[in-house]
This record gives structure tokens, sequence and C-alpha cells, in this order.
């Protein structure tokens, strides 16, 4: 009986009715609504939405799906690393100078961009002059000219400037750190004063980008307003913002570079952190590109008829020594036999063969190399030599701690590479013990230099660095004026003639001296084997067959106006 | 009653105060640094120190927290400082995806659970109890992250019946396509959870003499099953309750494998970059609305048994 109860009260019988039990039917009514109606049309909804069809791609929408967890600010010196700007920085907005970004073979130089020449004054080369393009509008239809780019630096340098935006100020006010003066000397020409000599102004400037005044007015001075409705002279428009969800573009049909003219319908962006996740959003249609997909998943997408695209860039993973006195590494040569010591063909299969043998601090391939003695390769043999002139043997070894991080932008795959690391030197007769923390926290520490308690007796820490320009590849490391707190010299190293090298490098402004000091420079990196250089990434991308056009340049950046989708 | 609730409400005010305590402590005695993330890598001393002024980092912890606890209590959560947004707007806008979310797997881990349960309490023993029990300590057990990827290969990639991330685009018909694989994996524990305590509790329940009794007196089974459901119900309650409030906080790995905007991303995200306003106000919030739900639980109890006032 009480079986045939519960059974009536969730199906509702007529029987039950007919028993007049008015005030059961009510409650059974109730449980029924409350509990029954929810669920039955929840099903009936799924059914229905599993009976549409699946997403279906939009003709010549491209849809990415970023690794950053939320969307780049779009209001100009944006936020999100390296992929802010790759995506919202330098599709919404242009720098004076400009990434020749155009072939996967050769290394980025620089290029004219809203700046169609620069110049340094012989007499005084603290002065230089930026001739602007004419004919240039920003989005919203108001001319760009020297006022504009004037009232931008003021945007992050001049705290007193009613439109000094604190947050673009954090990102931009590092990245020209020389600049002293600007002003307008006529409609299309900028002059720029710096605080001493400093040849890299080019690479710095091409970090500064230029949002439009006339619209900031136009949203009342305000850039929380600007965000909602942003512009820029980049070839592409924001059509709609929406933090952390998405952020859609559409080609600007205006932009000054008639050859770099987008055909797409839209550019979508969304914010998917979660690697799996964005995996899955790729086979499942939902998006046409992802940002590095996990290595791990690399041949099956390929087996699956995706495209996987990498190129060599300026970043490296290497090991930074600590110099302070106590540091095995102090010694020459057991900072040659570790970098002698690592497999590194061997690191790259581990990895689905998504990296470059480092050699140095930059890639074999880039024309900051120069042509160092010292041969970084895998030469275990070599190494215990090195070593055993040391006095270090496997009976002998010497222990090391490093700190690394088991995830975090740049780091590639940090646990296992680490691991392969550890086995390697162990080989050779250095005993490595891990002091594993969170990538926030490793950058902390890095910030802090290896003389900080928190380092805690570590002499490795392992953060890999972005080497766009000479100086945050090469003289942040070692510039022994940059020893912390005062900049990112983590190991300070000081040495009088790196010293010199890096005032040549800032006082040559003949582009191609100024290369041969860079690379006198990065000899002295390598033959002093200043770091244990381990890998350079190659930032894979999966995007579909659909995906038409794009090249994938040896850079950070990439241009998306090549890029269509069928 | 009115006494009561209010006596609830004010043990509910240490017990928020003591939370927001914790929470600040822990978000300050984390290793890492918060403009790490905001800043340049290689910003210089100036611009760092700057920015600390600016975000009140400078001034020693005691003095930080009562700052904080006083802006909070007049409503002013400060702003993010990975982002520059105010913390309130951040924490509604994720609320309101994560509430959504919490509410259509409360409805269908509600649903399931109880349905599960009865059957199995009822039919307890047998070969159905058994098949009920096991796929609801698989519910319990199955890791949220591990079962939220399946779904998405086999639904998104395989089938290619529902998106495998995101939000969609509008607040329309179209977001609860969405919806369906989270709901489904959020769902999975508190069905679990509820199927098991229901089952005990009607197992439980149709073994006491008041049933005997009720039987005795010539009470039809409906009659008789509705005091069992009436005696089951204020446990049921409580363990519901719960599941609320966790689900309501949304679930940091859920969130983070399907790229929900809700709560649970949020935090990931704040934890990540040591956005602390919005970490403080974030787990401040979920913590009160945690708080608040017990509260609820607490007042609508005794209103289903009688006995609880006078405890």
């Amino acid at each position: 009986m009480a079986r045939k109860v519960l059974i009536t009260l969730w199906m509702g019988t007529t029987q039950d009715r007919k028993e007049g039990n008015k005030k059961m039917t009510a409650l059974r009514r109730k449980f029924r609504t409350s509990l029954l109606r929810p669920a039955l049309m929840s099903t009936a909804a799924i059914a229905m939405l599993v009976g549409l069809s699946a997403p279906t791609l939009a003709g010549g929408t491209l849809r990415i799906a970023m690794t950053a967890s939320d969307i780049p600010l779009p209001n100009g010196q944006t936020d999100q690393g390296a992929e802010g700007m790759r995506f919202m920085g330098y599709t919404v907005f242009d720098a004076l100078v400009g990434y020749d970004l155009s072939s996967p073979d050769k290394p980025v130089t620089l290029i004219p961009g809203l700046a169609t020449e620069w110049s340094v004054d012989p007499a005084d080369t603290t002065k230089w002059t930026f001739k602007l393009r004419p004919g240039v509008k920003f989005h919203d239809g108001s001319d760009f000219n020297a006022e504009a780019v004037v009232w931008n630096l003021a945007k992050i340098l001049d705290k007193d400037a009613p439109q000094y935006d604190e947050r673009q100020a954090a990102q931009g006010r590092g990245r020209i750190p020389s600049i002293a003066t600007y002003k307008v000397v006529d409609d299309m020409t900028v002059e720029i004063t710096t605080k001493a000599p400093e040849a890299l102004i080019p690479y710095q400037m091409a970090w500064i980008v230029m949002s439009s005044p006339a619209q900031w007015e136009k949203v009342g001075k305000n850039w929380d307003e600007f965000l909602k409705a942003p512009s820029g002279t980049g070839p592409f428009k924001v059509e709609s913002y929406v933090p952390r969800e998405r952020a859609v573009l559409v080609p600007n049909t205006e932009y000054w570079d008639k050859d770099r003219i987008s055909t797409l319908d839209k550019l979508v962006l969304m914010p998917v952190a979660d690697p799996s996740a964005r995996v899955a959003a790729l086979r499942s249609g939902q998006v046409d590109w992802i940002e590095a997909p996990p290595s791990d998943s690399i041949e099956s997408l390929r087996g699956a008829g995706f495209e996987i695209t990498s190129n060599v860039y300026p970043h490296v993973w290497p090991w930074h020594f600590s110099l302070l006195e106590g540091s095995p590494w102090t010694d020459i040569r057991v900072r040659k036999a570790a970098n002698l010591a690592i497999d590194r063909a061997g690191m790259k299969e581990l990895l689905g063969g998504m990296m470059v043998e480092a050699k140095g601090m930059v890639p074999p391939t880039s024309n900051w190399f120069g042509n160092p003695e010292f041969e970084v390769k895998y030469d275990p043999e070599a190494a215990k030599a090195l070593l055993a002139e040391a006095g270090v043997s496997s009976e002998k070894p010497i222990s090391v701690k490093a700190i690394i991080s088991p995830s975090g932008g740049g780091q590639m795959e940090p646990m296992l590479m680490n691991e392969l690391i550890q086995q390697n030197l162990a080989e050779v007769g250095i005993n490595v013990e891990f002091d594993v923390r969170d990538w926030n926290a490793l950058l902390a520490n890095w910030r802090a230099g290896a003389k900080d308690p928190g380092t805690a007796g570590a002499t490795v820490t392992n953060s890999s660095y972005f080497s766009q320009d000479p100086f945050t590849a090469l003289i942040r490391h070692v510039d022994s004026t940059l020893i912390p707190p005062n900049g990112t010299n983590w190991g300070y190293y000081s040495d009088p003639e790196m010293d010199a090298l890096i005032d040549q490098v800032r006082n040559e402004f003949d582009p191609e001296k100024q290369v041969k000091v860079i690379q006198t420079m990065h000899e002295k990196f390598v033959d002093e084997a200043l770091f244990l250089f381990v890998a350079h990434d190659v930032a894979p991308r999966a995007m579909t067959s659909k995906v038409k056009g794009f090249v994938h340049p040896q850079n950070w950046f990439a241009d998306l106006t090549s890029v269509t989708v069928e | 009653m009115p006494v009561y609730i209010l006596k609830r409400v004010a043990y509910a005010v240490p017990v928020a105060l003591a939370v927001s305590m914790i929470c600040f402590l822990l978000v300050h005695l984390a290793p890492g640094d918060p403009l790490s993330l905001v800043l340049p890598a290689d910003a210089n001393q100036t611009t760092i120190d700057a920015t600390k002024a600016k975000y009140g980092l400078d001034q020693p912890l005691p003095a930080q927290y009562f700052l904080w606890l006083t802006n909070v209590v007049s409503g002013d959560f400060g702003t993010s400082i990975a982002t520059g947004r105010p913390v309130v707007s951040e924490i509604a806008n994720a609320l309101t995806y994560s509430l959504l979310l919490a509410l259509i797997a409360s409805v269908l881990g509600l649903v399931v659970g109880t349905l599960l349960g009865t059957v199995a309490g009822y039919w307890n023993g047998t070969a159905i109890d058994k098949i009920a029990s096991a796929v609801a300590i698989s519910g319990v057990s199955l890791p949220h992250y591990w079962l939220g990827i399946v779904l998405v290969v086999i639904f998104s990639v395989n089938l290619n019946w529902l998106p495998a991330m995101g939000a969609g685009e509008s607040w329309s018909a179209e977001r609860l396509k969405f919806m369906v694989l989270p709901a489904i994996t959020l769902a999975a524990m508190p069905a679990g959870i509820i199927t098991r305590s229901v089952r005990a509790l009607v197992a439980d329940t149709l073994g006491k003499e008041f049933v005997t009794a009720l039987e005795a007196r010539g009470l039809t089974q409906t009659q008789i099953f509705l005091h069992v459901v009436k005696n089951a119900a204020p446990t049921a309650i409580a363990v519901i309750g719960v599941q609320l409030g966790y689900l309501m906080a949304g679930s940091i790995l859920v969130e983070t494998v399907f790229s929900w905007p809700g709560t649970g991303l949020l935090l990931n995200t704040a934890i990540l970059q040591r956005d602390i306003p919005l970490l403080q106000g974030t787990i401040l919030v979920l913590a009160l609305i945690f708080v608040a739900l017990n509260l609820l639980v607490d007042i609508v109890q005794p209103m289903f048994d009688p006995r609880m006032k006078r405890g």
C-alpha cells in the first residue's frame, strides 16, 4: 500500500482525486509545482537545446580564446601583460613606432608607426624629434596630431594633467623611464628629451599607444566612461566590451595603412584561463583560435585536423643565479658545468617539440646573439671535468636550492622541466632542492632580490623573461645600478666592464653600431655563463583549418589584420 | 518567535565579524604581492611605492583592517587593484551569474536527491536502494573538476550539443544552453548528499512507532506519508540550506573549468592576482551569504518543528 502512495504522490493519478481529499491534492499540487515542474521544464529545456544545432561559425568572424582571466582594458595602455598588448593594445591602438610582424622567418624589427621618422639631435643626444604621419584619424573621427601625442605622454607621466590615468601610468610609465620632457614643435612634429642620452628610445616608444583625446573629452573626461566607448587609431575598433566575458572588435575600414585593413566581420576576444577549457572550446567549435594549448594536447589536436603554429620569440626560460658571497655559482666553472649538463634535446622531446634549445639569453637566430666563445650544449663529461677542477664530484657534490613555480605566464611547463634539470645536474654532482612557490610569490621575491630574507637560502630563481628589447633582454638583469631595490638585478651581478657596455648601448645612436655593442654584451653573458640557459618558448597556438592568412612572427605580438575565417 | 529570530541574528553578527577578520588575515599573510601583476615586472621603486600608497598597502596591518572594515560597513568595498573597477559592482555582477547557476543546480540537486533518497529509503535494502545509493556516493565522491571535463568531452567535444565554456553573449534564453553542463556538474554533490540524508530519514521514520500508531488509527498511506515527510523535513532543510550555501559561493573549480564568470572564477582571478580588495570583498560577501543562509535555515526549521523553538 505504501508503495502505491508514494507513486501516486509523485504521479498524481485521477484515483486520488476521486477520493476527494482536497487538502491532499492541494499539497500535492504544491509539491508538483515546486519540485516537479521546474525539473520537467528544465528537462524539456535541455531536450530542446540539445536538439538545437551546435554553435555555428559565422562567416568571417574570428573568435579567440586568450589565456588571460579578464578582457584587457581598452583604454590604451592596457593590462594583462603582453597578451593584453597583443590583442587589445596593438589592435585598437597604435604607437609612434611599430613592429614589423609580417614575416615568420626573421627577427622582428622596428618600423614607422604613427611616426614616419625619428632622429636624435647630434649636438645634443638627449633631444629626439618624431615626425608624425599625416592624415591619421582616431576612430571617433578626430585628428591625430602632435597635440595628441603630448596629451598621451602626459596621460602616463604627468600626475597633474587632467587626463592622468593611474592604471595606464602603472602600465606605461615603467616603459619610458628616461623621458624628461615632451612638447609640440608643430602640428606634425613632437620633441622628446631624455634625462641622459638614451639610444633605446625607439624601443621604448613602441610600447606607448595613443588613445583619442577628443573621445576622452566627449565621454566626460572620465577613463571609466572611455572604456565603454574606446577610441584609438588602430586597425580594429571596439564594438562592445563586457569585462571578464568578451570584447567584440570590428575592422577600422579607414585605417591609415591600406595594406593592413582587415576583412574580418568581427574579431571576438574571450578570456579562458583554464587550458583544458580552451582546448574543449576549440574542439567543440566555440572558438576558432586558442592561445597556448597545453603540450600534451598538441598531438591530438593535430590529429583532429587543427593547425598548430609556433615560432621562436624573444623569451627565455633560464635559471637566474645568485652571485652573492657563499653562492656556489660565483665560480664560473660551476656555472659553465651546469650549462653543459642539461639535456635540452631531451627536454624538447618531453615538451612535444614545443621549445627551442637555448644557447644564450636570446635565441640563436636573434641578431643580438653575436659569436660567443663558450658553446652551450649537452656534454656531461666536460661538465664533470669542470666541476672536478672546482673540487666537486659525485662523492663530494654541492647542494643548491632553487625557487621555482608550478605555473605562471611564460613559465612553460616548469615542474616537468625543472625535474629534468634536477636529474641532469645530479648526474654531474650538483644536488638540487626545490622551493616551490606560486608564480606571484616567486615574482615578489624576484623583485626583492637574492639578498632578501624571503629568498631563504636559495641561490637560483626560475623566472622566465621577456626580451623584447635590449633593456628587458639583457640590461635589467646585470646593470649594477639596478641591484634591488632599484631594479631587478636579482643575482647582484656587478661588473664594471658590463656597466661600460650598457653605457655604450645607451649612447650609441647608430642602429648598426648599437647592434654590435649589444652583441658584445650578449657574448659576455654567454662566455661568463651568467645564467643557466635552458629554453626559449615557441608560443604554440592552435586554430581550426578555417583560419587563413595568419603569419606567426618571431614575437610576442602578432598582426591580426591578415587573418580571415572561411 | 521574534525573540528567537533576534537571538539568531545577534549570533550571526560576531560570526560575520570573525569571518571578516580571518579572511583579512589569510589574504595578507599569504606570500605574494598584489602589485606584481598590475605593474610591469620591472617597474621602478618610485612607481611601486606610489601604487602601494594609493591602495593603502604601505600602512600597518591593523590600520589596514580597521580602514577596510569602516569602509565596508558604509558599503564601500574599494576598487579592484587589477582592473580599477569598484569591487561592489564586480561582486554584484559575478553573484548574478553564480546565483542563477546555484538556483538551477539546487533545484536539480534537490529534485534528484529527494527522488533518489525517497526511493532508496522506501525500498530500503533492495537492489533499487543499492543502485540509488551507488549513484549518490558517486555524486559525492566524483571530483567536480573531473566530472566537468568529462561532461565537456562527451557533450561539447564529441556530440557537439552544448557549449564547452563561457556564458554566451547576453541574458537571454540562449544563456540556458551555457548553463546546462555547469549546473549538472555543480548539482552532482548536493544531489548525492541530499539522497543519502533523505534516504536515511525516510527509512528511519518509516520504522518509528508513530507510523504504526497512525496505521492503527486507519489513516491512509498518503496521510501517513505526509507525517513522515513533516518529521523528516527539518533535517532535510538543514542539509539543503548548507548545500545551497556552498553552491552560492560558486565553485572555483567548476566555474574555472567552464569559464563561467561567477564568484568562483572571480575568486580564482583575485587569488592569482593577489587582488586584495577584490579578494577580501568577495570572501566576505560569500561568508555573509553563508551566515545568512544558515540564519534562514535556523528560522525556517522551527516552522516545521515546534520542538526546536524550546531548545
